[in-house]
């Protein structure tokens, strides 16, 4: 039924991907892939509101949402103070602001209030900080560190700080040299530098207050996510699951920068945190000494399963909960087993870093489909009961809907399209894996649905307990690949994979979307050309923020999905878009500029996409992005007249 | 008469196979007994062609692999065995930049790139001493030059026996090498 010859030509133009996603549809719905279908079918309705400005997007609105105020409510909600002061704004990672000056009949009206050069020319992924009246904002490599002061016009920086990480560095971080923000606690501001340092800084003076080393780029270690403060420890997680690395999370005493305790993602039960308090609710997760088991012999010191995304905080069950990566190498015939405890989100106490659950989302991973994207936790009616959720759009393609008390799965359902698994089994947790799609040695699989940055990545989604609609920013793409043997050699990549990405079915590589967590479907959706890499924001005024890889940055009304405004700016948008109240009373919109992370760096980093194999494999369905953008680094402030 | 003729046009068909024959052999030559680490075969390369004063003494050591089918062959394989590819994927770049493109920040010539190799490069180019040998370095150097066709058609390598993630080696354009907008080099090599 599928041209098999119809993808090789996928690679050469975006014109020719147009063309061949129609035999990845037809392959998408053949192999029983769930929850595709309906996405494209309704990709192809065209834009449904006329009176907002053109967008270059397709919009679908597929029902209107019905769901009562106050329904959905966000554990330990404080009121809003109009600051921002760690990346999901609290420590449910909803990134919901209170602030309502901004609303639906006049984000229209939204100009330019200011605008600040970061002089680094990587992809901008940080969320800027607002404390009190001072904003925070760190680049990628070298990262500096920058506070800009609010209470005057144009917010001037009032000092830089600058950590001077290793230029070596920069080798070994997988997929750009960015990093994803900073958190601020106690007067200080704590984040991390790509030669895997965590730093206190004095939120007055910028003056720094400890610094601690916590790994090695001779391992492969980086470090690229932004830190969570939670009861005094700064939590930290590795990057480097392309690279051998043997992944960890990491707490830090705030006061002092001392270790406080370590938790390895693999090895013995005593590395992992694993004790007499770990009640994991599914059998596969159970047993002694998983983390080495599940591997081939020492296979497991080198195994990955870094944490490098986002971590969320519930203080009423003192639990953490954060996602681990993809186990390595990608090769997967060089690690049979289950690889435990790459791609799994854990629940610790943040106190000891005793682990209470954990649940492998995808135990032996074939796709390179890491577990670290954000939780968001929630208190949610599910037949008849409220239960204590945490909600994760995943990279596998499911929205995964867990009971955080004890792990549970209650609901699983596709967002976008999914071939490489079935559907999740909700009584032995497993996903159903299509062997269609699995990567042997010596063959060539294609049309594997999502590709390698999975249906979301990093990029985290917004939740609003005003509309109970999770929006998620996301990519559509699927890829062919090619398993070769990887070598070991420390401080060089552990991959053993050739691929090849392309846009999935419909032909179009980013969407944005509104979820109903309780009715399990999409409310509305947008698509983009290019993947949607930046975080989603959304505001008690109904507006919700995100921005496009060609440099767009969107408000749409947070009910219906239309465009309500949108500002064109000097380079792609990978960051997250932030919202405070300034000194002078009024809500501003922040948001850094500056095209770059995996998908970007065939800008930032110049990669050639005549290789289409080049930047693992994403150069190919990027190549015509160096024409829609160009470098940047630039934060932009907008605010009404 | 004919004779002759006929003798003429065979003694020029057979020259013409000797000196092919010829220089085939120099293309698949093979060196054994190579054991040196990282050898300071580069030591006389500069990375700048602007020298104060007197100009320094030319280069004399050359790479024993240019225009070498095996070598270039062995090079291709040794990329992924050292993981260079890694990096620098099949010459489209990642964690590494592009070593098919005509932008070279540290020079195009083999002894540049030998160098490149065996001292590591400040932003993230891994330092190769006293890991591979010196045959092995020239046999690496002659590849990464020829993604970029800076090598002779003939002996580089043709079409891939994996996946086809790019036009292969024997047919990449020549493009002049170029200094990388922010450095100098010397651009020394040129396709033969
Ligand atoms: C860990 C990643 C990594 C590995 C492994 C690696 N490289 Fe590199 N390479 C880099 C980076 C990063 C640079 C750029 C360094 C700089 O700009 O200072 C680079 C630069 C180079 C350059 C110079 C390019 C220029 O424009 O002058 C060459 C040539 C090169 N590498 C070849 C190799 C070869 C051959 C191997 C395998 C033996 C290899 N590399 C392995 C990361 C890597």
């Amino acid at each position: 039924m599928i041209d098999r010859r119809g993808t090789r030509h996928i690679s050469p133009t975006h014109v020719a991907a147009r063309a061949a996603v129609t035999f990845l549809t037809l392959a998408a719905v053949g192999t029983g892939c769930t929850g595709g279908s309906e996405q494209t079918a309704n990709a192809k309705t065209p834009p449904t509101s006329t009176a907002s400005p053109g967008t270059g997007a397709g919009h679908t609105l597929v029902a209107r949402n019905g769901i009562a105020a106050g329904q959905i409510t966000i554990p330990g909600a404080e009121p809003e103070d109009g600051q921002w002061i760690r990346p999901a704004k609290d420590y449910a990672s909803t990134r919901f602001s209170g602030l309502d000056q901004i609303t639906t009949a006049n984000a229209s009206q939204l100009k330019l209030a200011w605008s600040f050069s970061t002089g680094v020319l990587r992809g901008q992924e940080a969320a800027p900080l607002v404390v009190g009246s001072t904003m925070y904002i760190v680049t990628p490599y070298p990262n500096i560190l920058y506070a800009l002061d609010l209470s005057k016009p144009g917010g001037p920086a009032k000092w830089k700080y600058e950590p001077q990480p290793l230029a070596a560095a920069q080798g070994v971080a997988c997929c750009d040299v960015v990093n994803r923000g900073a958190a601020f606690a106690d007067g200080k501001i704590f984040y991390n530098t790509l030669d895997n340092q965590t730093i206190a800084v004095d939120a007055t003076t910028g003056k720094e207050v400890w610094r601690t080393q916590l790994g090695d780029i001779n391992h492969g270690e980086t470090i690229t996510m932004a830190p969570l403060v939670v009861k005094g420890k700064v939590l930290v997680g590795n990057s480097g699951g392309e690279l051998g690395i043997r992944g960890w999370l990491t707490a830090l005493d705030a006061k002092t920068g001392k270790v406080a305790w370590r938790a390895y993602h693999a090895g013995p039960d005593s590395l992992v945190r694993i004790g007499p308090r770990f009640k994991p609710f599914y059998k596969t997760d159970q047993g002694k000494d998983l983390g080495v088991t599940t591997w081939p012999p020492d296979k497991w010191k080198q195994g990955g399963a870094g944490a490098w995304g986002w971590i969320s905080y519930d203080a009423a069950l003192n639990l953490i909960y954060y996602g681990t990566a993809n186990p390595g190498p990608w090769n997967p015939e060089q690690r049979p087993g289950d690889n435990k405890w790459s791609s799994t989100t854990f629940a610790r106490d943040p106190d000891t870093g005793e682990a209470i659950w954990a649940y492998q989302v995808t135990p032996h991973d074939l796709h390179d489909y890491d577990g670290i994207n954000e939780s968001i936790l929630l208190d949610l009616p599910w037949k008849g009961q409220t239960r204590r959720v945490l909600v994760r759009p995943e990279r596998d393609g499911y929205v995964y809907v867990q009971d955080r008390t004890t792990g549970e799965v209650l609901a699983a359902d596709t967002f976008g399209v999914v071939n490489s698994t079935l559907g999740v089994n909700l009584q032995t947790g497993r996903p159903a894996v299509n062997q269609e799609k699995e990567p042997q040695m010596g063959k060539v699989v294609r049309e594997i649905c999502p590709a390698s940055p999975g249906t979301k990545d990093w990029q985290p989604s917004a939740f609003s307990p005003r509309t109970g609609l999770l929006y998620i920013p996301h990519q559509n793409l699927c890829m062919d690949v090619e398993p070769v043997e990887a070598n070991y050699i420390a401080g060089t990549p552990y991959v053993g994979m050739n691929v090849k990405m392309y846009a999935g079915p419909g032909g179009h590589r980013g969407v944005f979307d509104a979820w109903d967590p309780i009715a399990r479907k999409k409310v509305w959706s947008v698509t983009e050309d290019f993947p949607v890499w930046s975080g989603a924001l959304v505001t008690a005024g109904d507006v919700v923020f995100y921005g496009t890889m060609d440099g767009w940055f969107k408000a749409l009304d947070a009910r219906s999905g239309a465009i309500l405004w949108r500002a064109k700016l000097g380079s792609g948008i990978i960051g997250q878009p932030v919202t405070y109240r300034a000194p002078d009373g009024k809500q501003y919109v922040a948001i850094l500029a500056g095209v770059g992370g995996w998908p970007g760096a065939i800008v930032s980093a110049g990669i050639d996409a005549r290789d289409s194999s080049a930047g693992l494999g994403i150069a190919n369905a990027m190549r015509d992005l160096p024409n829609a953008t160009t470098k940047g680094g630039t934060l932009y402030v907008f605010g009404l007249p | 008469m004919r004779t002759r003729t006929y003798l003429r046009r065979w003694g020029r068909v057979a020259a013409i196979c000797a000196l092919g024959l010829a220089l085939a052999c120099e293309r698949e030559k093979r060196r054994f007994n190579d054991a040196s680490p990282s050898a300071p075969a580069y030591a006389a390369v500069t990375l700048d062609t602007l020298q104060p004063g007197v100009p320094s003494p030319e280069l004399t050591v050359k790479s024993p692999s240019e225009g070498n089918a095996y070598d270039i062959a062995q090079g291709k394989q040794l990329f992924e065995q050292w993981n260079c590819s890694g990096c620098h994927s099949h010459g489209g770049g990642g964690m590494g930049p592009p070593l098919m493109d005509n932008e070279w920040i540290y020079g195009s010539s083999p002894e540049n790139i030998v160098a490149t190799i065996v001292e590591g490069r400040p932003n993230g180019m891994p330092s190769f001493r006293n890991r591979i040998t010196a045959n092995q370095l020239w046999q690496l150097a002659a590849y990464v030059r020829s993604m970029s066709g800076l090598e002779a058609k003939a002996p580089s390598p043709g079409r891939n026996d994996e996946m086809q993630y790019k036009v292969d080696e024997q047919r990449t354009p020549f493009r002049t090498p170029r200094a990388s907008a922010s450095k100098t080099l010397p651009a020394k090599s040129e396709r033969p």
